[in-house]
């Protein structure tokens, strides 16, 4: 049986790692590569890299960033941020990545998901989705709508239904980040989660609002999900990886425990 | 030297860094050639079974591998490799190339909540003590991604099994031969204690 897996999220703008709460005042904490290769040292089982780096002629510091990782760092790890065709995945996953994520990219030309999924493999491609929480309606059945440009711009799309073709269009893997939730750390945002794994049969990694072990617990038992992504409990020191999973470990979960 | 077997799969950029972080010489080489002079030979991938087969046979590297196999070579198959190595492949219905007898079927899985492909991190169970899994405990999880696995149609060649609602062999081998089905370079620890074992390995059991 699978394990539950622990994913790390790094933000990175101008080859700097980055938090963001809120999607806004990000600031630089520190170096991506120094980070990734101490998580895979404490027991890590994914990373997610995020460019937000603003200009895109700087986009190629990314790829140096992603090769450097590659060479020491030997767990998957996925890429996202700024990629807009198939040939910008192609140098990603060159430089060593496992995975690429695709969220506004695929929101304006959904069609990139079945390229890439068909010149990659669909294991290769992660649909990634900002939803929030809005009044439901007849566009916005759930309640949750998809939002794109790093949380800035309403789309109108219903997030389960994106979520369904995200899966038809060859995604391997949904990264369902709340908006609501993001910084937050009072937890996931449970019955998105939930109402997204229970439609898909594609894995679902849980995104934005964890904030101590116990939240993690929550959202890969009763939110359903695969996976869960933390960043700035980690990046601030407030748990370290062994006390994340020994927690989840010891409340039942199968985790990875040796490495 | 090691020769990484270039037939257009995905992946092999990964396998040479590992080797290249291990400290150990590689090359990435299409030419059937170097894969028989090689020292020994590591056949990664990811992709298609049928996609693949056709490249390596307008390589020549598929008749390549049966004799560096022959000669005792040391041989490891990661992923598509060691599905490939099998006689025959349920995706696109391929012949393969047949180092050891056996198949590759898809998973059918029966529960609704297993996902297909079977993809993150699992334990193995060890049926055989082998040299490559030295340092390598049942605690040790490795990394998988796939949707078909290796079915050798001799018992004694499957060395460990995974559990994805059924058993299934997640590490076969015979002789010189030694395949995973899980990816050994983006493992972690256990990942790269297996890689250097094989790179220590003068391919007797």
């Amino acid at each position: 049986m699978l394990s539950k897996r622990l994913i790390a999220c790094l933000d990175v703008r101008n080859g700097k790692l980055a938090k963001s709460i809120r999607f806004v005042n990000t600031k630089d904490i520190g170096d991506p590569v120094e980070s990734a290769r101490k998580y895979y040292d404490e027991g890590l089982d994914e990373l997610v890299f995020y460019d937000i780096t603003a200009s895109s002629d700087k986009r190629d510091i990314m790829i140096d960033v992603v090769d450097k990782v590659a060479s020491q760092v030997f767990i998957p790890f996925s890429v996202g941020g700024g990629l807009r065709t198939v040939e910008d995945a192609r140098k990603v996953l060159l430089a060593g990545a496992e995975k690429v994520n695709y969220n506004t990219a695929a929101v304006e030309n959904p069609g990139i998901i079945t390229d890439a999924s068909r010149a990659f493999g669909a294991q290769c491609v992660v649909l990634s989705m900002d939803v929030r929480s809005v009044q439901k309606s007849d566009a916005l059945p759930s309640g949750y709508e998809i939002v794109v440009h790093g949380g800035r711009m309403p789309m109108n799309i219903d997030a389960i239904q994106w979520a369904a073709r995200g899966e038809e269009l060859g995604a391997g893997e949904l990264v369902v980040n709340s908006i609501d939730a993001d910084g937050t750390k009072a937890g996931y945002e449970l019955n998105l989660t939930r109402a997204i794994a229970e439609r898909v049969n594609i894995p679902v990694i849980a995104s934005g609002g964890g904030g101590k072990p116990e939240h993690l617990y929550d959202v890969l038992t009763a939110g359903k999900a695969d996976a869960a992504l933390v960043a700035s409990i980690l990046h601030y020191g407030e748990y370290t990886i062994r006390e994340i999973k020994e927690y989840l470990h010891d409340r039942g979960l199968k985790m990875r425990m040796s490495f | 030297m090691t020769a990484i077997i270039d037939y257009n799969a995905g992946n092999l950029t990964s396998v040479k860094r590992a080797l290249d972080y291990l400290g150990i010489s590689c090359v990435i080489t299409p030419d059937r050639n170097d894969v028989l002079a090689a020292e020994r030979i590591l056949f990664p991938g990811v992709g298609h079974a049928g996609t693949s087969m056709q490249i390596l046979r307008e390589r020549g590297l598929d008749t390549a591998l049966r004799e560096a196999y022959s000669a005792g070579t040391p041989i490891l198959g990661i992923c598509l490799g060691t599905q490939i190595i099998l006689s025959h492949s349920d995706e696109g219905d391929t012949s393969c190339v047949g180092l050891i007898d056996g198949d590759c079927p898809r998973f059918a899985v029966q529960n609704n909540s297993l996902k297909i492909p079977h993809m993150g991190w699992d334990g193995i169970s060890i049926k055989r003590d082998h040299p490559l899994l030295r340092h390598v405990t049942e605690n040790d999880e490795f990394y998988f991604v796939h949707s078909y696995y290796p079915r050798p149609g001799r018992e004694e060649d499957i060395i460990a099994e995974c559990e994805y609602e059924a058993l299934f062999p997640a590490v076969i081998g015979c002789k010189n031969l030694f395949a995973t089905q899980f990816h050994p370079e983006k493992s972690g620890r256990a990942g790269l204690e297996l890689l250097k074992n094989f790179c220590a390995w003068d391919g007797a059991e």
